[in-house]
């Protein structure tokens, strides 16, 4: 039965829809990291300056959204900001969502990073007549990158398995494809789920490999 | 405010599954990751290799598709419900973060310890348990706290399956009072009420052991 399944369930048809489904689980993936790592940043270096209250209120707000499910954000942008006057198309609101509370992570780590930097090195451009900002772009940042490059690619991992949670808002991604698939018959079931879990885990081990790579290259 | 009153006890439901799961999911996370940490720095290869394939494997696929795995296919072999499959999927999902947590806090305890417990006449087991896991742990703990929140926030997976836990019975109560936008910020309100004591007691932790190092 299950063999029967294997054949049949790889019709040519099948494998392109499932293909297109991995290409728009990697767009919204590739649009959400970009967005996330620029606001992450902005973010994490507001937290870092502790500015008089705003750092303050920044913070907070960071620590709500990192403290909710993703899959409830993902809803709410979806489903509940239109009360409110905001419609946005499934992929959009998808994207919004997964670099909002991304975002919010990434935050942290780069806060953690940027206080890992010594405090010495702060004093010294300082004193060697580099303003604040200067500081901050050709001292502090490249170093702190550093030290963030194999937690902030995990977080890209956690990102790309992610987007398989817009499926309870029926983004046509690869996992939702796969349901479609095996929903023509049941013995597909399980040769899709393995061929998903393989995509996807060759997608993240690769991240992994890289993630490794840089430890290693950086260390 | 009149939606909180008149829902109050599915909330209350779907908040004691959230944490019902959650807490089965730790227990047992935490007993499997150990034990596939401790593999992976066994001396012996083929224990080196089950706990670096079992790790690799969990952490690089979604949850959502090892949920479904348990809910599709193992529940036609094992009678299994929505709840439990989604639990089971968050123990094993989990647990691969875990056991990586655990085997950096090992690493990161002094060589001698163990040889200093070994010369001292303990096995091998003996000091596992009793000099080097309490240290490993008190060094792992902040990243432990970390992933029994990404555990909490994780268990809204269990409202695909049908699972009963808040998430669900958010979606419940947002698709019969067609009230998305309250519904949903009390969700989020309730789930913060589980994870962001344990996010500020984290930090307060972290701090100390920075001071303390």
């Amino acid at each position: 039965m299950v063999t029967l399944g294997i054949f049949s369930a790889f019709t040519p048809q099948n494998v392109l829809y499932l293909l297109g489904g991995l290409g728009i689980t990697v767009g919204v993936s590739v649009i959400s990291v970009i967005l996330s790592l620029i606001f992450g940043s902005i973010v994490g270096i507001i937290q870092f300056e502790r500015l008089p209250y705003f750092s303050k209120f920044v913070g907070t707000i960071n620590n709500i959204i990192r403290n909710l499910p993703l899959l409830l954000i993902i809803f709410f942008v979806y489903f509940a900001l239109p009360k409110i006057g905001i419609h946005l198309p499934i992929f959009w609101a998808t994207v919004i969502a997964m670099s909002t509370f991304e975002s919010a992570m990434l935050a942290e780590i780069v806060r953690g990073g940027l206080e890992s930097v010594d405090n010495g090195q702060f004093e010294g451009a300082r004193a060697n007549g580099l303003s604040n900002m200067q500081t901050m772009i050709y001292i502090v940042l490249p170093q702190a990158y550093k030290k963030m490059i194999p937690p902030i690619i995990s977080q890209l991992i956690s990102l790309v398995k992610d987007t398989s949670l817009a499926l309870g808002i029926v983004l046509s991604e690869m996992t939702y494809r796969g349901q479609i698939v095996y929903a023509q018959n049941s013995t597909y079931i399980v040769p899709v789920l393995i061929a998903i879990t393989l995509v996807y885990f060759l997608l993240n081990y690769g991240l992994s490999l890289l993630a490794k790579w840089a430890d290693h290259k950086l260390a | 405010m009149a939606l909180l009153q008149n829902n109050f006890p599915t909330f209350l439901q779907g908040f004691g599954y959230t944490l019902l799961s959650s807490i089965i999911a730790l227990i047992g996370s935490m007993i499997l990751g150990t034990g596939f940490a401790i593999m992976q720095i066994l001396p012996q290869k083929w224990a080196q290799v089950i706990g670096n394939v079992y790790v690799q494997v969990f952490r690089n696929i979604p949850l959502l598709i090892i949920t479904f795995f348990f809910f599709l296919v193992v529940s036609k072999y094992v009678k299994m419900s929505g709840f439990t499959s989604g639990t089971v999927a968050l123990m094993l999902y989990t647990s691969a973060f875990i056991a990586e947590t655990v085997r950096a806090g090992i690493l990161s305890v002094d060589g001698g310890q163990m040889e200093g417990a070994r010369a001292n006449g303990l096995s091998f087991a003996q000091a596992m348990q009793h000099i080097i896991l309490p240290q490993a742990f008190r060094i792992a703990l902040p990243s432990l706290g970390n992933q029994f929140i990404n555990l909490v926030k994780n268990s809204s997976i269990l409202a695909f399956v049908g699972g009963l836990d808040l998430m669900y019975q958010g979606n419940m109560v947002a698709a019969n009072t067609f009230d998305t936008f309250s519904t949903y910020i009390i969700v989020a309100i309730f789930y913060l009420i589980l994870t962001l004591p344990l996010s500020y007691y984290i930090q307060h932790l972290e701090h100390k052991l920075k001071r303390a190092l």
